[in-house]
């Protein structure tokens, strides 16, 4: 039970735990002997009981006698109906859980079998005696989870209403606040009885606010408490997140004329259309997107998610269109229209493409002739390019309208906690719940004066006040600054030049990012970069590049100093087809002799791949394929022109000859030209 | 509008009403035992006490003196003097004539002095002129306690500016049993509980919590928030208010545990913070201040936590400055008096009839030791060694002499100059008087409370209020009085006898209508339509109790004092709890017998079962 030590578990006499161990060997096999033989006689049944009196947590005991329980019933069923001695059947197996119970009031297979009879529905259960049992259960612990489990499960047995557990949850949070499983059960039946739009509940509004108000006694009364924090990040949650998907941004966005290098439209073939929604949606298809123009009908295009767990959901879609280059030649260039149907409402896109015929100062062949040098020069001249992009703008006004009393309620509550970060200067609680605020009034209130350089300065207050969750802060803080730094076209501008040197892209004009040197740990806002071509995060504190995905335009990729220990941390990559600039070097790929993420990606056997032929080479220059898997997946999806992997530890001379033969169309490897 | 009672001494009732109260009496006694909430677990023996002793139909304590009945209670080890044979005019003889100690009254510190002679062995008369047990601290039904309080008979004026309401006396009026040390409360966890644990006194009191605890501030009752699940709940707090109490609480409770863990260091390493000495020093209202608690919290902590019952806001006017060290006591008590026992719903209990049982309670544990018992016996004289001059015995109403080495005498007692004590016991209470009213009425303060503490901080009532005024309401639940009505003690010490009276007569109209004020019948209008509705709210008059009957009165303060070997014991002071009352007799205990311990551990005389353990709930 929480908050009170665990007393050390008594010295046995010897001779006593030898005695019951040797009982307990005894009666389990015994017990094995009767489940393998299915003998379920009444003896046999008993010995299962004085075993689980002794030892609830084995499963087999439990199992033997969810068996014993249906071939008996089954038995008696046969011969005669009599409920009384179904009755009689399951108040033994009631019963017997009970005893369990009383010796570990927290033994899974006690619970589940409990669940299990009563859930068989055979005769009308004696909800009193449950209720009861359950009320001296939580009273001994009031924050038993399984307790709590089997309460929502009698309660819905029973048909309770959810009016009344709601009730019960606020009689528990009176009698102690620091109950989790009260308030996660609050959360629980609110979210149900909002959504159902149970009377007195349809006001969603007045509904939170209350909450809101119930939990500030909590949190003011003692804030060094957690339980109610985590009942505030769940109304923080409801206030800031809205309830339906929509389309948060896409590429290209509405009314945009894109460039098209002439000079290079040979080489385009594929034109992306990439669609990002607020949260995981699905059903993106022929049926819910039209696209209207005279070079493709719908039909002809096949809408993907990308996702990482190959699930049907995404945040992302994306869709290609093929051989779009022969239709822009003439002076209209091409218009494309596109109208999403999605989450009740109709988004229309237009844009148009034209054949640009600016020249790239002498520049010939297919622009990886020289090696690619990440010093783009920063120029004012960009300025005009980057006005015409305005992806980042792209926001639902409905949902700015009826946004007042989330904004109202969030800077009602922003006033109240800067109040007590006054008092309690070194509440982390305090601190994180403030920067959790301002960020989420941030998301709902677009432009305007935004809380970024209060936020940034909490989370470094954070990472210095408390250690052991410093990776978490510098997490959100990366984020933090991201949304900052994308926030608008003025502040973007900042990080934008025009790279000089771009040759290699049939869309105008090339824009590079800069986001180096900025303590970066996690990618955030790729909604915003949607258009980017050449995206310079080195000398940041990468380990995961998860969202780069979407940058589906990407030609031109730095990571260079960065901390990436492994060629899964770069599975994003595999998506970016475009990709022809890759830099890698000074990272810690290959410094951890075990890969740990690839246990949160896809199994590496689920790719189908056809390596074969460069498998047999790399067999000939005495290379162990099984060393370099991962890297072998990577590099084989990509079509690199360059690529720098100095300064990994995985790098050296065989790992050359590898990426060689994996990309046959690499042309400058580590800085030097390939052979 | 106010006279003065004409009250006779106490006459033997008649059969009729004698019968009646009988009934009534054991109609609720009977219940009581029954009902579930009423037992804490230290006490539980008593229902068997009870069960025992009801069906032989006695009435009070009280009545049992005052009727002369043989005293089942105190049952075959004891001698009652009064018995039931011989006529009311004769005085029994008493055999033997010499004892080791002779105690004459029978208030709570007399008792306890008897009860601690008798367990250490020594021989012991415990006389009482009164026809009933507990003197000064005894519960007497409502007309008892009018012409007890008004009787000019004794010749020092204890009680004095008796004003009673014009009204009849609520009826039926014997029902109600009015404390005369009230407002009072223990402690769940103070020594006098511990004393009734050790003594097995507890074998005949039963308790009950008291339900809420209360604050008048800013014209309106509110609930202190003692306990963080308290303060959670609160409705008047701010949220600021809240975090700041809780914070000090939680600062004050780190320098408890680690007070008693003995942890000597200042900042203890384990996290926990102590309270630096020279912060101890100071006074508590200062510290208070230093922690940057607001005016109310601070109110709320002075004088409903740590029950300063003078203004300590004042700087060095103040009378009597709590240290700091001194209201981290009383907090500590408070808070271990918390949870004590299972069935207690917060810190205080108060006992089941009245405070007026615990004497008795005491009594009969003298009287399981051996102590003999007389009521109805004045010592009308004090013999004295004629070359010495020293204090061998006394003379008793009856004639007899008794002689005796040690004397306890009550505090009426009007002694001769020649052997009057010059040693006073501690002076603690620094005025001389304290004020006290009753008030009965048909309707609690709080709706959902029965008991309920409640106090009015200093200035809350007149700018120059300059004490906290305590008030307790108690009732039908405690048995002391029949249920529907509610009897609230009022209290605040004083030195001018008229201003303290002035305080409980501004504080009775704060909580109270008045009957005597016209418009009555709207005011009984509204408070039926208030009810009907819901839970009536505090703040609008119309929903105040209306006054059935009350009176106030003003009683001396006298400290105990001791010369050689005649001790004079204290009247009951104006706290709130007997703590203070409990150190004294300590001391002059000790100055009786020093060596021998007061009432040690496991003294209980028939301690046939358990229940004399802590039953402690863990």
């Amino acid at each position: 039970m929480h908050g009170r030590p665990r007393k050390a578990t008594k010295q046995e006499d010897p001779a006593a735990a030898a005695a019951k161990s040797a009982r307990l060997r005894v009666l389990q096999s015994q017990l094995l002997h009767f489940h393998h033989n299915r003998i379920y006689t009444k003896e046999a049944v008993s010995v299962s009981s004085k075993l689980l009196d002794i030892n609830p947590e084995i499963y087999t005991g439990w199992n033997y006698r969810k068996l014993a329980f249906q071939h008996n019933l089954k038995e008696v069923s046969d011969t005669d109906t009599d409920t009384e001695t179904i009755k009689s059947a399951i108040e033994d197996e009631l019963r017997m859980v009970e005893v369990a119970l009383r010796r570990n009031p927290k033994s899974y297979g006690a619970w589940y079998h409990r669940k299990w009879i009563l859930g068989q529905k055979l005769v009308l259960a004696n909800f009193d005696h449950e209720f009861r049992l359950l009320d001296m259960l939580l009273k001994a612990d009031a924050r038993n989870f399984h307790g709590w489990n089997y309460r929502r499960f009698i309660a819905r047995l029973k048909d309770v209403s959810e009016e009344e557990e709601l009730k019960f949850t606020m009689d528990m949070i009176n009698t102690n606040f620091s109950n989790y499983s009260a308030w996660h059960n609050r959360s629980m039946l609110l979210s149900k009885l909002l959504r159902k739009k149970v009377k007195g509940f349809h006001e969603e509004e007045s509904i939170l606010s209350d909450e809101f108000e119930l939990v500030r006694q909590a949190l003011f009364t003692d804030p060094s408490d957690q339980s109610g924090w985590f009942y505030h990040l769940w109304l923080l949650d409801q206030t800031s997140t809205p309830h339906k998907p929509h389309l948060v941004s896409s590429w290209p966005s509405d009314k945009l004329n894109i460039e098209i290098s002439a000079q290079f439209k040979e080489k385009c073939e594929r034109f992306p259309i990439i669609f990002c929604f607020n949260q995981q949606v699905d059903g993106v298809n022929l049926a819910t997107v039209t696209v209207n123009s005279k070079l493709v009908s719908s039909e002809h295009i096949t809408w993907k998610p990308l996702s990482a767990n190959n699930s049907r959901k995404s945040k992302i879609w994306v869709a290609f269109l093929q051989n779009f280059n022969k239709y822009c030649d003439n002076s209209e260039g091409l218009s494309v229209e596109i109208s999403l149907h999605c989450c009740e409402s109709i988004v229309h896109l237009k844009f148009l493409m034209k054949l640009s015929h600016m020249d790239h100062q002498g520049k010939n062949g297919d622009g990886f002739e020289e090696l690619f040098l990440w010093d783009c020069p920063k120029s004012q001249e960009i300025n005009p390019y980057l006005v015409s992009y305005d992806p980042w703008r792209l926001r639902v006004e409905s949902v700015e309208e009826d946004a007042k009393w989330h904004l109202d309620t969030l800077s009602a509550e922003i006033a109240l906690f800067k109040e007590m970060s006054e008092c309690d200067e070194d509440s982390k609680f305090v601190k994180l719940t403030l920067a959790r605020l301002l960020g989420a009034h941030n998301s709902i209130k677009s432009g305007g004066s935004s809380y970024f350089e209060e936020i940034l300065k909490l989370y470094d207050d954070l990472i210095k006040l408390d250690a052991p969750h410093f990776s978490y802060y510098r997490d959100e803080r990366s984020l933090v600054l991201l949304d900052q730094m994308t926030s608008s076209k003025d502040s973007l501008v900042e990080y934008c030049s025009r790279c000089e040197n771009t040759s290699f892209s049939c869309i105008n004009p090339q824009l590079c990012i800069n986001f180096s040197g900025l303590n970066l740990t996690r990618i955030g806002f790729v909604e915003r970069l949607l258009w980017v071509q050449i995206l310079d995060l080195s000398h940041n504190n990468l380990t995961s590049i998860l969202g780069l995905e979407a940058l589906q335009l990407l030609v031109c990729l730095n990571l260079s100093h960065n901390q990436i220990m492994s060629f899964t941390a770069l599975e994003p990559i595999k998506s970016l087809q475009s990709l022809k600039v890759l830099d890698l070097s000074f990272n810690e790929i290959g410094s951890h002799p075990v890969d740990t993420t690839r246990y949160l990606c896809s199994s590496p056997l689920s790719h189908t791949c056809n390596v074969t032929e460069t498998m047999e080479e790399l067999a000939r220059e005495n290379i162990k394929i099984g060393d370099f898997w991962e890297a072998i997946l990577l590099f084989e999806s990509l079509q690199l022109a360059q690529l720098d992997m100095q300064g990994n530890p995985v790098t050296n001379e065989r790992f050359r000859v590898l990426v060689e033969k994996v990309i046959p169309c690499l042309k400058w490897l580590d800085g030097k030209p390939v052979r | 509008m106010h006279h003065r009672p004409s009250v006779k001494q106490p006459q033997p009732c008649d059969q009729g009403s004698k019968e009646q109260i009988i009934g009534t009496e054991n109609r609720n006694r009977d219940s009581d035992v029954n009902s579930q909430n009423l037992f804490l677990p230290p006490f539980r023996s008593v229902s068997f006490h009870f069960s025992a002793f009801s069906k032989k139909k006695i009435p009070f304590q009280w009545e049992r003196g005052f009727n002369r009945q043989k005293s089942p209670l105190l049952s075959p080890p004891v001698l009652l003097a009064a018995m039931a044979e011989i006529p009311t005019s004769d005085y029994p003889t008493i055999d033997p004539t010499s004892f080791d100690l002779i105690v004459s009254g029978t208030g709570l510190s007399a008792s306890l002095l008897a009860a601690a002679a008798s367990v250490a062995g020594k021989s012991v008369l415990h006389l009482d002129s009164n026809p009933f047990y507990g003197s000064h601290f005894s519960s007497l039904p409502l007309p008892s306690f009018l012409s007890y309080i008004s009787s000019p008979s004794s010749p020092p004026n204890l009680y004095s500016d008796v004003e009673a309401s014009s009204q009849s006396l609520p009826e039926p009026s014997r029902s109600f049993l009015v404390d005369l040390v009230g407002p009072r409360l223990l402690y769940c966890s103070d020594e006098t509980v511990d004393l009734l644990l050790r003594s097995g006194a507890s074998h005949h009191v039963e308790f009950k919590s008291v339900d809420s605890s209360l604050v008048y501030w800013d014209g309106k009752l509110c609930s202190v928030p003692d306990s963080r699940q308290a303060i959670f709940k609160d409705k008047s707090l701010g949220l600021t208010e809240k975090s700041q109490m809780m914070k000090f609480f939680k600062l004050v409770q780190s320098h408890i545990s680690l007070t008693r863990s003995g942890t000597t260091t200042e900042s203890g390493e384990e996290g926990g913070v102590m309270i630096p000495e020279e912060d101890l020093e100071m006074p508590f209202v200062e510290f208070l201040k230093k922690q940057r608690l607001p005016p109310k919290i601070r109110a709320l902590v002075l004088y409903a936590i740590a029950m300063a019952d003078y203004e300590q806001d004042n700087g060095d006017s103040c009378k009597m400055v709590v240290s700091t060290r001194e209201g981290i006591e009383t907090i500590s008590l408070y808070t271990s008096s918390i949870g004590r026992f299972v069935n207690a719903v917060g810190a205080f209990i108060y006992p089941m009839y009245g405070h007026g049982e615990l004497p008795q309670a005491f009594c009969r544990c003298a009287a399981v030791k051996g102590a003999l018992y007389v009521l109805r016996m004045p010592v009308i004289d004090i013999l004295t060694d004629k070359e010495s001059n020293k204090y061998i015995g006394v003379r008793l109403a009856s004639g007899q002499e008794i002689f005796s080495s040690k004397l306890v005498l009550d505090p009426s007692y009007q002694i001769p100059a020649s052997l009057s004590p010059r040693e006073t016991v501690v002076s603690s209470n620094l005025s001389s008087y304290v004020a006290k009213g009753v008030c009965i009425t048909d309707r609690s303060l709080e709706p959902n409370s029965a008991n309920i503490l409640l106090v009015f901080p200093p200035k809350s009532l007149h700018q120059e209020q300059s004490t906290a005024v305590r008030a307790l309401q108690i009732s039908g639940n405690v048995a002391v009085c029949p249920s529907g009505f509610f009897i609230v003690h009022l209290s605040t010490p004083c030195e001018d006898a008229a201003l303290g009276k002035e305080y409980i007569n501004s504080a009775m109209k704060a909580l109270f209508n008045s009957r005597e004020l016209p418009a009555e019948s709207v005011q009984a209008q509204t408070k039926e339509e208030g009810e009907s509705v819901e839970a009536p709210t505090q703040e609008e008059g119309e929903t105040k109790p209306t006054l059935l009957w009350c009176c106030a009165f003003v009683q001396e303060l006298r400290e105990a004092s001791y010369d050689g070997a005649v001790s004079i014991c204290p009247m009951p002071d104006a706290n709130l709890d007997f703590r203070n009352i409990l150190s004294t007799t300590r001391k002059l205990f000790q100055n009786m017998y020093p060596g021998e311990e007061f009432i040690p551990q496991n003294s209980a005389a028939d301690n046939i079962d358990d229940d004399a353990d802590e039953g402690s709930p863990e």
